[in-house]
């Protein structure tokens, strides 16, 4: 009664074809991560120290540590979000619950994907022309986040308006309905819920942004500089434009510095990364709807 | 606020002074008519019924009477609504007309507040901040949508994880918190089990003594039990107006009044 017919065994055969060759195309999919890690582990663990985390480099950047690049990284990551967070949450939340559905809208919209598809060389360039020289800032630390907060904006305001507009339609009616404005809609009903997914989006946002070289290059990271900045009108060092800098351009390099750097960078992504993960499992496990 | 006497549910009398005038009323969703040249009278402090099948146009009635149009682009309507002697369609502070008039929907949306909160949500709304007050408010609105008892230790967890049938009390409690003069249902009883629907039945006649309640129903026997008067919906147009007991007793207009009430189509 259920003996295999030749078409049930084809399909069966068919079946185990396309899993096995699904899954091996995933297989292959963690490779890449499994040898870059693996091999930065391997050759940049030895070089990880206290000292290398916390001292300036030494003797044209062959010894001594990387602090000042960390710092820099740090400051420039936090400048950036400081411009982009409010800039592009403030933008998606007039986009998804206050602007109208017309040309302008939709052109706006347009705007937001072409940004987040312009190469990072030419937001260099547009920082120089615009930060740098057009408002004076000259090479600094403001104007080396500026130009990356402008590369994080589209992808802030994407983030945000999904979670805003993850959050059901019929809270906004049921809260309309008891007479709210649209401002007291947002703020008791849609923001509280839509937060986790804003955050989630920020804090990946962080990730990229650190990891960002060309958009500082020309901005305001230096090569190399024997102090810490005093402000944001300084120059800074960062680990992106380091990790070059001793990959290249210094000879007699040790092999392990250059190891060592793009070990520490990829760490503060890996854990950037993986805070929004938890951070996100965290919230799914409290979704209140 | 003047307490009008209760009228006699077999007729309230046309003494009683109008609280909503519907006059040529006309809606369509782009260029779908849903409602066509609908005239009717709501009066103060009495239950007005809305029967009719699916597609008769009864949620688009009550959506055009709380200006939900506004909502919906697709949506035009067309006709005058007077709500207190104001065309809602003149009416500058949208937000004042909504808060004086609680709806409540088929399928109930709890927020995804607490309990306490989503009650209190309209009161804070309207600027009341003292906790004594809200307690008060909270209490009173969820011991009237009969949810009291079965919420009193749960204030602080979410209503949205509510039963079914809780949430839709708790959509009642939180129309009911506006303290609104007009009360909209529709087809609040689809997700609330048999008992707790005749509950909120009799909480709904003693309220007759402090507002107005539009009633829309596909259950013509709760019609029968609660409105003073019913108007019957058919295919977008309001087919007949009347005493409630004359439409279930045959003394109607239109045959075919007579057959939806006796379940004879729909």
């Amino acid at each position: 009664m259920f003996e295999a017919t030749l078409l049930n065994r084809r399909n069966k055969t068919t079946q185990k074809l396309f899993r096995a060759a699904l899954g091996s195309m995933t297989g292959l999919l963690i490779l890449p991560v499994v040898l870059i890690m693996g091999t930065l582990i391997w050759k940049g663990a030895p070089a990880i120290s206290f000292e290398f985390l916390f001292t300036p480099p030494t003797n044209g950047m062959t010894a001594g540590g990387i602090f000042p690049a960390l710092l820099g990284t740090v400051l420039l990551v936090l400048v950036a979000l400081l411009a982009s967070v409010p800039l592009g949450v403030a933008a998606a939340i007039y986009l998804s619950e206050y602007a109208p559905d017309n040309w302008f809208t939709r052109a706006i919209n347009l705007a937001i994907i072409n940004l987040a598809g312009v190469p990072s060389i030419v937001h260099a360039l547009f920082g120089v022309g615009a930060f740098v020289i057009f408002f004076r800032f000259g090479t600094s630390i403001l104007a080396a986040s500026l130009t990356l907060a402008i590369m994080a904006l589209p992808v802030v305001i994407v983030a945000t308006r999904e979670s805003l507009q993850a959050v059901p339609e019929a809270f906004r009616e049921a809260c309309w309905n008891m007479g709210a404005t649209r401002w007291q809609t947002i703020r008791r009903v849609v923001l509280p819920n839509a937060v986790t997914g804003i955050l989630t989006g920020v804090i990946l946002e962080v990730s990229r942004t650190a990891g960002e070289t060309a958009p500082i290059m020309f901005t305001g990271a230096a090569f190399f500089l024997p102090l810490l900045p005093q402000s944001v009108f300084d120059q800074t060092m960062a680990m992106s434009l380091h990790l070059f800098v001793v990959s290249t351009q210094v000879p007699n390099m040790p092999l392990q510095v250059p190891y060592g750097v793009a070990l520490v960078l990829i760490s503060m992504v890996l854990l950037m990364n993986s805070l929004s993960i938890a951070l996100r499992m965290y919230l799914r496990g409290k979704k209140k709807w | 606020m003047v307490i009008a006497p209760r009228p006699r549910a077999d007729s309230p009398g046309p003494q009683a002074p109008v609280k909503l005038g519907v006059e040529k009323l006309s809606i369509r969703y782009g260029h779908d008519p849903v409602l066509e040249d609908v005239s009717l009278e709501v009066r103060e402090h009495e239950i007005f019924g809305i029967i009719g099948p699916a597609n008769a146009g009864k949620t688009s009635f009550l959506k055009a009477v709380n200006r939900m149009d506004m909502f919906d682009r697709s949506m035009h309507v067309d006709g005058r609504i007077v709500f207190n002697g104001v065309d809602v369609h003149k009416v500058r502070n949208v937000y004042g007309l909504r808060r004086r008039i609680g709806v409540v929907f088929p399928l109930p949306v709890g927020l995804p507040l607490s309990v306490y909160d989503n009650v209190a949500l309209a009161p804070r709304l309207g600027g009341v901040k003292k906790r004594a007050e809200l307690d008060v408010i909270v209490e009173r609105c969820l011991r009237r949508a009969a949810l009291w008892d079965e919420v009193k230790d749960r204030l602080n967890s979410l209503g949205s994880m509510l039963s079914g049938g809780q949430q839709q009390r708790l959509t009642i409690a939180r129309a009911l918190s506006q303290q609104p003069e007009l009360l909209m249902l529709d087809e609040f009883s689809i997700a609330v089990d048999p008992v707790t629907t005749m509950r909120i039945e009799d909480v709904l006649k003693e309220l007759r003594e402090e507002v107005t309640i539009i009633l829309v129903t596909n259950l013509v026997q709760q019609a029968r039990r609660l409105a003073d008067r019913t108007a019957f919906f058919l295919d977008g147009r309001c087919i007949e107006v009347g005493a409630t007991e004359d439409l279930f007793t045959g003394e109607v207009r239109d045959p075919r009044t007579r057959d939806y009430v006796d379940g004879r189509f729909g």
